[in-house]
């Protein structure tokens, strides 16, 4: 049984303007030991889902499951008294901002030793040495003494060393990292991905971690779910991804990347993503994509099977190769053609 | 241009259908989600209507007496007479013909307020806001001198000095209101100036007036327009506070505050000669209050929810 | 429009910029200073693009600021079109201001939220020229034209355009003064990838029209080594290593560069290069380390980096970076 499993997950949120759809049908699974990543731009929806299931939406949002299984505990039906029993201990979450996910008035080492008291009732003492312990863990120097230390003396990396002591500090099934180096430089970012999977490997925990950046995404994750506008349009793992895309968002994706360009020109792609009042009737993509034929348009695409990476699209790519497609003349953005 | 972004842009154009609803609509929505505000712009625009067209409202001249109707009860009451719908005062005019002129002063107490407050307060907000330093010290010094005295006691010795009087009553008012303004201009100012789209501004060239006035003002506005509101209805206080302790409006004048002032004898004897000019301002100040609470919810972003 | 200016020539010198600051430490305390750009050389030639590389605090913000003229160096020299920018003359500095124009990262806080696009377009001629209403709006029609916007979006405001459209706004607004320099201040870090492909792509077609020189500053390598020609590479204000873009990528000598290179993730198959960590932390451009300001940090560090910073310059030969190892052959 994996230990994460979330069935065709919806959230809408009700805005000024009328609904919106952010999170759109997505299911994913996670096993322990496994890292699996959610790619996609802004907008994508990939940090809802998650915020969805660890019940930190706000109340304008409306989710919807079919169902939410953690290690064998539906979550959808939860109080908020019995989540609050499994988030932040069993299921853990680090936050992109490390500098303002810290509460500036209280010691790094009082924010820690809440979540011990709260979950595992440890006296003072008991907590103050798990606390210099996760420290020393997680790679502070002289983590006696950093104990004592407030947010504002930290910097940005040492600061989110210390979120993942905190999400840690309960040895969590699951933590869920959303942009867990975005805000970080190059190099502390190397060093915050490398603690993260060496933690991950030495526990045994699931790793969820959320991203935009294909080469983060490269170099950490075993499988990847890709997103646009709120749905999920590919799965597969990660040597697959990089090497033999699917779904044609995906492989522009990944074309459109600097380092990987074969020329000076980007193969970009154009248009923006849907926002919620020009949502396409149809493949979601299908305004932006080259493949796109009339039926993209009218019908709603079938998730495809796993060799094609579940991927929701007509015609997945094989090879680079559009599977069952008409043929270049039946594509409605001839204009795109060339641009590939 | 080569031919490759031009498809770049087409295909672009041809996905963006921008259907997103205007600043104005969006304005509305939020400011029409708070029921009390939308109530209070109702009451408030029947309060102007009345006002513009007082002559043609009202039943009788604001200072016809009727010697013979002295403090008649409004008309529902024993002994009444019909024509004096909120009953007469001790000099036997209609309270309610009173009343209607008085919304006219109280009205235009809270524009002048309002505007030379706010004029005075935009222009030393911005120089202390935008230039810093000995400046910025200077203005911001004499501010603080200003709110360290009571309101209500500095309006009455600038009045006391000035001599009492509407006109003489509404400066005080609106130099007791100046450090408010002031400060928020500031505040915002300074949040602004430092942002890239002032230094783009700088880098065009643009002149120190016109990143003031141009550039940064426009965007300072949302804060300063709630203020506004708020303190629309703190002037009408004020006054009629002047006004009941005999320093602002003189009698006749149908003001508010004088009203309440000319009928203090007669508490006990005949309510309605006090109740109705408090209830007027009562109502008035509720509704410009709950309007500027409707305003701060739509125009504020950090209570917006996306 | 201009012509294409002759390639080869330098539209734009610096010559040890410098720029501290000075933090006051209350009502008595003695002043502390901040270095935050030192000894910054290099020379930006017409239709080429000289990038900026480095991390939180190394000094690039600063030196795009000096540039474009929004804060005077504190030491060093810059020269735009072979005029020396000295502050003296108010009109001369006016000109020389025309042609260096600067686009920031964050195109939500870039544009004036108050005004249209076309007054956004059209306030840098406003100022600047004398050109009449009908002018102006069609040289800011041209413009939007030019940079992929439609003509209706003219009296449209800011929010109601995406990230990547905002960004082209951005740039259409540095470009109504016909400027030779453009200073891009981390212009697609805040963009989709698939917006970001679009924007880098518009910025070298407009190169190669208009023969403009771009600074181009960043901490993405990828985005870097697409479309620099050279790089250079700074660590806590000043610069370590200058060169070419190929010898940068291909042969980097300063033990940061290094480092740096091995950090990026990269998506390529087999991506797990040997990779070289870096310990600690970048330190407090307020209390820099002693010597080569990277020795804490550095995997090679001996005897004279704590003790002397070296010069950029590697005597008999061509290189250019500021290590001691590096100048003694030991790496």
């Amino acid at each position: 049984m994996p230990l994460l499993d979330i069935q065709n997950l919806s959230v809408d949120f009700k805005t000024a303007s009328g609904p919106f759809r952010a999170v759109d049908g997505v299911s994913m699974t996670v096993d322990a030991g496994e890292i699996v990543s959610i790619v996609g731009e802004s907008g994508s929806g990939k940090s809802v889902s998650m915020l969805a299931l660890m019940g930190l939406l706000p109340w304008t949002a409306t989710i919807t499951a079919d169902r939410m299984l953690f290690d064998g505990h539906e979550l959808a039906g939860l109080s908020a008294r019995q989540r609050r029993r499994i988030v932040g201990k069993d299921m853990a979450m680090i936050f992109q901002e490390p500098m303002s996910s810290l509460n500036p008035c209280f010691t790094v080492g009082f924010q820690i030793g809440e979540a011990l008291k709260v979950h595992l009732k440890l006296d003072r003492k008991a907590r103050r040495r798990r606390v210099i312990e996760l420290l020393e863990m997680v790679g502070i120097p002289a983590a006696a003494e950093r104990v004592d230390a407030f947010p504002h003396q930290l910097s940005g990396g040492m600061s989110q060393r210390v979120m993942i002591a905190m999400a840690i500090a309960c040895q969590p099934k699951l933590l869920i990292a959303d942009e867990p180096t975005t805000a970080l430089d190059v190099t502390i970012q190397a060093q915050i991905l490398e603690l993260l999977m060496q933690l991950q490997s030495e526990t045994g925990m699931g790793l969820v971690l959320i991203t935009h950046d294909m080469g983060v995404v490269a170099e950490t994750a075993h499988r990847v779910s890709v997103q646009y506008a709120g749905q999920k349009v590919e799965e597969q793992a990660v040597a697959g991804l990089f090497a033999d895309p699917h779904h044609p968002y995906t492989a522009a994706l990944l074309a459109a990347l600097p380092e990987r360009a074969t020329s000076r020109r980007l193969p970009s792609i154009p248009g923006v993503v849907p926002g919620q009042f020009d949502r396409p009737t149809g493949c979601l993509f299908s305004p932006r994509c080259k493949f796109a034929t009339e039926r993209c348009v009218t019908k709603v695409p079938p998730v495809q099977g796993r060799q094609a990476g579940y991927a929701l699209c007509h015609y997945p790519l094989a090879g680079g190769r559009p599977v069952g497609h008409p043929g270049p003349g039946a594509t409605i953005h001839p204009d795109l053609q060339e641009v590939a | 241009m080569t031919d490759v972004t031009r498809t770049d842009t087409v295909a672009a154009a041809k996905v963006q259908t921008d259907a997103r609803p205007g600043r104005l609509r969006e304005f509305w929505s939020y400011f029409s989600e708070n029921r009390g505000a939308v109530i209070g712009l109702v009451v408030f625009g029947l309060l102007v209507v009345v006002a513009v067209f007082a002559p043609l409202v009202a039943p009788f001249h604001p200072n016809e007496q009727f010697r013979d109707h002295l403090l008649s009860p409004p008309a529902w009451a024993e002994g009444a007479d019909t024509r004096f719908l909120l009953g007469t005062d001790a000099v036997g005019r209609d309270i309610l013909s009173r009343l209607i002129f008085g919304a006219r002063y109280s009205l235009f107490i809270g524009v002048v307020v309002v505007s030379i407050s706010l004029i005075g307060g935009i222009v030393l907000g911005l120089v202390a806001g935008f230039f810093r330093g000995w400046v910025d010290t200077a203005i911001m010094r004499v501010m603080d001198v200003l709110l360290a005295f009571p309101s209500l006691l500095l309006a009455l010795v600038l009045v006391a000095v000035l001599g009492p009087g509407l006109v003489n009553a509404m400066i005080a008012i609106a130099l007791v209101a100046q450090p408010h303004y002031v400060r928020l201009t500031r505040a915002a100012v300074m949040a602004e100036r430092n942002r890239d789209y002032v230094t783009s501004a700088r880098v065009a060239g643009a002149s120190r007036l016109r990143l003031m006035f141009v550039t940064i003002l426009p965007n300072c506005m949302a804060p300063l327009i709630v203020q506004a509101a708020l303190s629309f209805s703190n002037a009408i206080l004020d006054a009629a506070a002047l006004g009941f302790l005999g320093m602002g409006a003189q009698p006749p004048t149908p003001e508010w505050g004088t009203m309440l002032a000319e009928a203090r004898e007669f508490i006990l004897s005949a309510w309605w000669v006090v109740t109705f000019p408090g209830l007027a301002i009562l109502i008035t100040v509720l509704a410009i209050n709950l309007i500027g609470d409707g305003l701060r919810d739509a125009l504020d972003p950090k209570l917006r929810r996306s | 429009m201009n012509a294409p200016v002759d390639p080869a020539t330098v539209v734009l010198a610096a010559d040890g910029l410098a720029r501290t600051y000075e933090l006051k430490r209350g009502l008595f305390g003695k002043p502390a200073y901040v270095r935050a750009l030192a000894e910054a050389s290099f020379d930006l030639k017409a239709g080429k693009t000289l990038a900026v590389v480095g991390e939180s605090g190394c000094g690039k913000s600063t030196l795009a600021r000096v540039v474009t003229m929004i804060e005077k160096p504190t030491a060093g020299s810059l020269t735009v079109d072979g005029r020396t920018v000295d502050g003296r003359s108010a009109a001369d500095a006016r000109l020389l201001r025309q042609s260096v124009q600067i686009v920031f990262q964050d195109p939500y806080g870039s544009l004036n939220p108050r005004q249209t696009v076309a007054a956004i377009l059209e306030e840098p001629l406003y100022v600047n020229t004398d050109d009449d209403a009908a002018t102006r709006r069609a040289k800011a029609q041209a413009m939007m034209r030019r940079v992929g916007l439609r003509p209706e979006h003219a009296e449209r405001y800011p929010h109601m355009f995406s990230g990547g459209q905002r960004q082209r706004i951005a740039i259409a607004r540095a470009l109504m003064l016909n400027p030779k320099i453009l200073v891009l201040d981390e212009p697609v870090s805040a963009l989709d990838v698939s917006i970001q492909a679009q924007v880098l792509n518009l910025l070298m077609d407009l190169q190669e029209e208009m023969g403009l020189a771009y600074l181009f500053i960043s901490h993405d390598l990828g985005v870097v080594r697409h479309i620099a020609d050279e790089v250079m590479v700074m660590y806590l204000g000043r610069p370590v290593e200058y060169g070419t873009r190929d010898e940068i990528f291909a042969d980097p000598k300063h033990p940061y560069t290094r480092a740096l290179l091995s950090a990026t993730p990269s998506t390529e198959a087999g991506g797990r290069r040997e990779r070289i960590r870096l310990k600690g932390e970048l330190p407090s451009p307020l209390n820099p380390p002693t010597g080569c300001a990277f020795h804490p940090r550095c995997p090679y560090m001996y005897e004279p980096c704590p003790k002397e910073r070296p010069e950029l310059a590697v005597p008999d030969s061509d290189l250019l970076v500021a290590c001691h190892a590096v100048r003694e052959g030991r790496i």
